[in-house]
């Protein structure tokens, strides 16, 4: 190179410029599906934007802690589901469990009842479910339950990952995991069959 | 096993999908499906389902907010 080095505090800030513009880059990639998450896990689409805009203010503010070649989608997931916690559910401090004693199964049975038995084999058979209702049923599911179903079933984290995220251990995720997909699936019978 | 043999094959259903049964439980899945209508078509059902569930629950990112976010870019630490 005929340019001259520049010294070492430029080259500094300039590396840091990059680092973090890069940073910026991966982190507005991902938008769409923080958002797809976030909007599951809150009741209005304005929730939602609010969520994903204060998530995306925290994480450039504190890009410095993301450290590069990690999982950046959990990273940010995390940040979201705090705020989400610190900003919603004070307010809503409905009952943290409530009785699941439907097993897994019940849905299935349902349909059968409704639909006869060989239609369970039938590819269409879901869709004698509402969309609707199934975004209903998930706002239904306890907040609990219901992050760790978006984040493994909507969002596509694994169980380490949800861990990690919403920072309890694996074997609450997967408690939790089962209980929240039994719940949806009652809160469907529930509503599409009745 | 112990009991139903499809109460026991509902137990395996979930961890069956996610594939996080052990060996042995896997086989023991596999083994009851192979002969039971009723179980198998309860698999099906809910692999359908979360297909399903996973497609009417993703909700496009709304026009507009993509370019708040950008504006975002740069914010400093102390702000």
């Amino acid at each position: 190179m005929s340019e001259p080095e520049p010294d070492t505090e430029a080259r500094r800030i300039a590396t840091q410029a990059r680092d973090r513009a890069r940073f910026e880059e991966e982190a507005l990639s991902l938008a769409d599906q923080v958002y797809r998450v976030a909007r599951r896990l809150v009741g209005s689409r304005e929730e939602a934007e609010d969520l994903v805009q204060e998530t995306y203010a925290r994480a450039f503010r504190s890009w410095r802690s993301y450290t590069p070649g990690t999982n950046m989608r959990a990273w940010l997931l995390r940040i979201l589901t705090n705020l989400n916690v610190d900003r919603g559910r004070k307010i809503q401090r409905t009952p943290q469990t409530q009785p699941l004693e439907e097993s897994d199964y019940y849905l299935a049975n349902k349909m059968a009842s409704a639909a006869g038995e060989e239609a369970l084999e039938t590819d269409d058979v879901v869709e004698r479910l509402s969309q609707d209702s199934v975004v209903k049923a998930l706002s239904e599911i306890p907040p609990q339950f219901r992050d760790v179903v978006v984040l493994v079933d909507i969002g596509d984290f694994t169980y380490a990952d949800a861990a990690q995220i919403l920072d309890v251990p694996i074997g609450t995720v997967m408690s939790r995991l089962h209980r929240g997909r039994r719940a949806l699936k009652q809160h469907l019978a529930e509503e599409a069959l009745t | 096993m112990s009991g139903d043999p499809c109460d026991r094959c509902e137990e395996l259903l979930q961890d069956f999908l996610d594939r996080t049964l052990t060996d042995a439980e896997w086989r023991e899945a596999e083994g009851h499906l192979a002969g039971c209508d009723y179980c198998s078509r309860r698999y099906r059902f809910e692999e359908s389902l979360r297909k399903y569930v996973r497609t009417s629950a993703v909700e496009r990112m709304p026009p507009g907010l993509m370019a708040k976010l950008d504006e975002l870019r740069g914010l400093d630490a102390t702000a």
